[in-house]
């Protein structure tokens, strides 16, 4: 028996339906790809609930970017799989400062994967600051540091403009001991310089990071030495 | 048409010539008068003619291309100059400091997350409100950004066929729905928005306000499968986001609406329908009444209305020429 040419089409359409729709769950399915590899996490924006969390209640709308004053957040893209359209911030090239004030992210965030139990920049837990490269540390050298320290970011400087964040390559320093890290650090108390030995007429001196580092990634966008000496780790999954 | 038969229409269901049950004894008779009036030749040149002169007029689309350019545009120049009118995307959105979300991302983050935040439930019913009112998938053909570039990528589609450089190939209609379950459960399942990672909806909004990305290469192949091998592929036998706002519109006030009484049953208007299955009442002898609401996957695009020569299909708010 031979099929009518009504059914050889019923049937080729079931197939190419069947291949079609398969293709486009197994392109969405790709975006798995990238989350199963082992890969250095992302600093998430103040509040971000854990990774896996996150990535499920992310809305991928954009507004914690929109009200952001420095602008340090921005969305994924596609090679981050399932992460695309999920805000993260490259500290290096622009850091959360709380210019803010504090967590504006949170209050537009509308899903709360930017969790909104937070109120205080000082409950953030972004990551924590690391000292990568002791080498390259200007302070563990004895060493000022004079001119701009970078030229790209911006911060608020309270001194400068209460308000308003500058560049930070518009705002050159002198100093006679590099200390850009703890000076410009907006928690007090997370990072501090320590001797490096016991002599008094010894300059050197290494940042220490405590336990109350939000990990906002500030000393990294700071750092004047290329590339920083001083980095913020994502939070472990 | 019942509700179900709306509803199963969509999903997939061919539509069918109605029961002779299912029709009115005002329906019954004019079907029968017009079976009775034969059209002559001079009629039928007339009818051409008019149907010519009709497919001039572009009047619903043009209207609704600016609504859907102006609103993502709105969304792109609100950020752009930070004037905080509609902060946000198309997924989610705050305009004027009222939370937006849209359905279906606010779906799939629900069913990844498992959790009902009650933000998203304030974003969720403002929008369900206004889209219930305006018609469901009002929001695919007016606003959607990815649809506007369809409905380009179709024009050329068209062209290609007409010199029969590609042909068009069908898919199945119940695609739509099998993917909508599969979505869901894979967010369900997986804890991931798996969706939103190749939703062209959120992909090109996202790209509008935040600059281009490389997702708009999954926009790119879509277009592409529209342009060479099947018309209005991901709007029509694919979208999950159509069968969410297609619910949600089904018993819409605003909806297009059928009058047989002067229809030529050309058919004019099915050859330029995104969903011409809700157009199948308008073939002879399948409207149930003289007076029919068209079914819930009808975006309200307006194109049957230009192309009808007769004014047998119109925009109507149901109920609102007996409150007049």
């Amino acid at each position: 028996m031979t099929a009518s040419p009504r059914d050889i089409e019923a049937r080729r359409r079931f197939l190419r339906s069947v291949l079609l729709g398969g293709g486009v769950v197994a392109a969405s399915l790709a975006g798995w790809v990238p989350e199963l590899r082992a890969h250095p996490l992302r600093l998430r924006p103040p509040g971000a609930l854990d990774e896996s969390e996150f990535l499920a209640s992310c809305i991928k709308c954009g507004q914690c970017v929109q009200v952001c004053p420095v602008k340090a957040i921005t969305l994924s893209d596609i090679t981050e799989g399932f992460g695309v359209g999920v805000p993260h911030i490259d500290a290096r090239a622009q850091a959360c400062d709380f210019s803010c004030d504090a967590v504006q992210c949170i209050l537009a965030c509308p899903t709360g994967a930017l969790s909104h139990k937070l109120s205080k920049k000082e409950e953030v837990r972004m990551g924590k600051a690391r000292l990568d490269k002791p080498e390259a540390c200007l302070a563990r050298q004895g060493q000022g540091f004079k001119g701009a320290a970078r030229l790209q970011g911006i911060h608020r400087y309270a001194e400068v403009d209460r308000w308003k964040p500058i560049p930070i390559a518009d705002h050159p320093y002198d100093l006679e001991l590099c200390d850009l890290c703890v000076r410009e650090c907006p928690i007090e108390g997370a990072i501090a310089l320590a001797p490096m030995s016991d002599d008094p007429a010894d300059k050197r001196r290494t940042p220490k990071v405590a336990d109350s580092c939000v990990g906002c990634g500030m000393c990294e966008m700071i750092c004047p030495t290329e590339p920083a000496a001083i980095v913020v780790d994502g939070r472990p999954a | 048409m019942s509700l179900k038969t709306s509803l199963a229409v969509m999903l997939g269901r061919e539509p069918t010539k109605p029961a002779a049950c299912e029709y009115t004894e005002a329906a019954c008779a004019l079907h029968e008068a017009k079976r009775a009036n034969k059209r002559t030749r001079e009629d039928n040149a007339r009818v051409q003619h008019e149907i010519h002169e009709a497919s001039k007029s572009h009047k619903w689309r043009n209207r609704r291309w600016l609504v859907l350019i102006a609103v993502n545009l709105l969304f792109v120049l609100s950020y752009r100059f930070d004037v905080q009118l509609i902060e946000g995307a198309l997924t989610a959105s705050r305009v004027i400091g009222f939370h937006f979300a849209d359905l279906n991302s606010a779906l799939q983050v629900m069913l990844a997350f498992k959790t009902v935040l009650i933000n998203l439930v304030i974003g969720t019913s403002t929008v369900l409100v206004m889209w219930w009112l305006l018609g469901g998938r009002t929001f695919c053909s007016w606003v959607c950004p990815y649809h506007l570039l369809a409905e380009l990528a179709e024009k050329l589609h068209l062209k290609l066929v007409a010199k029969k450089l590609v042909k068009d190939h069908a898919l199945d209609r119940r695609l739509r729905a099998v993917l909508y379950v599969v979505f869901a459960a894979l967010a369900f399942a997986s804890g991931y928005t798996v969706f939103e990672t190749i939703s062209p909806t959120g992909i090109v909004s996202r790209a509008l306000i935040y600059g281009p990305t490389l997702a708009l290469g999954i926009v790119a192949v879509l277009l592409a499968f529209e342009v060479f091998y099947s018309r209005r592929m991901w709007c029509r036998y694919m979208c999950p986001i159509g069968i969410t706002y297609g619910v949600v519109g089904a018993v819409s006030p605003l909806r297009v609406a059928y009058k047989p009484v002067s229809c030529h049953h050309e058919g004019a208007c099915r050859k330029v329908c995104l969903v011409p299955h809700v157009l199948e009442v308008t073939k002879k002898g399948y409207a149930p009444d003289v007076h029919v609401g068209i079914g819930a996957d009808c975006t309200r695009c307006g194109l049957c209305i230009d192309v009808c020569p007769t004014g047998s299909l119109k925009f109507e708010v149901k109920g609102l020429d007996k409150l007049l």
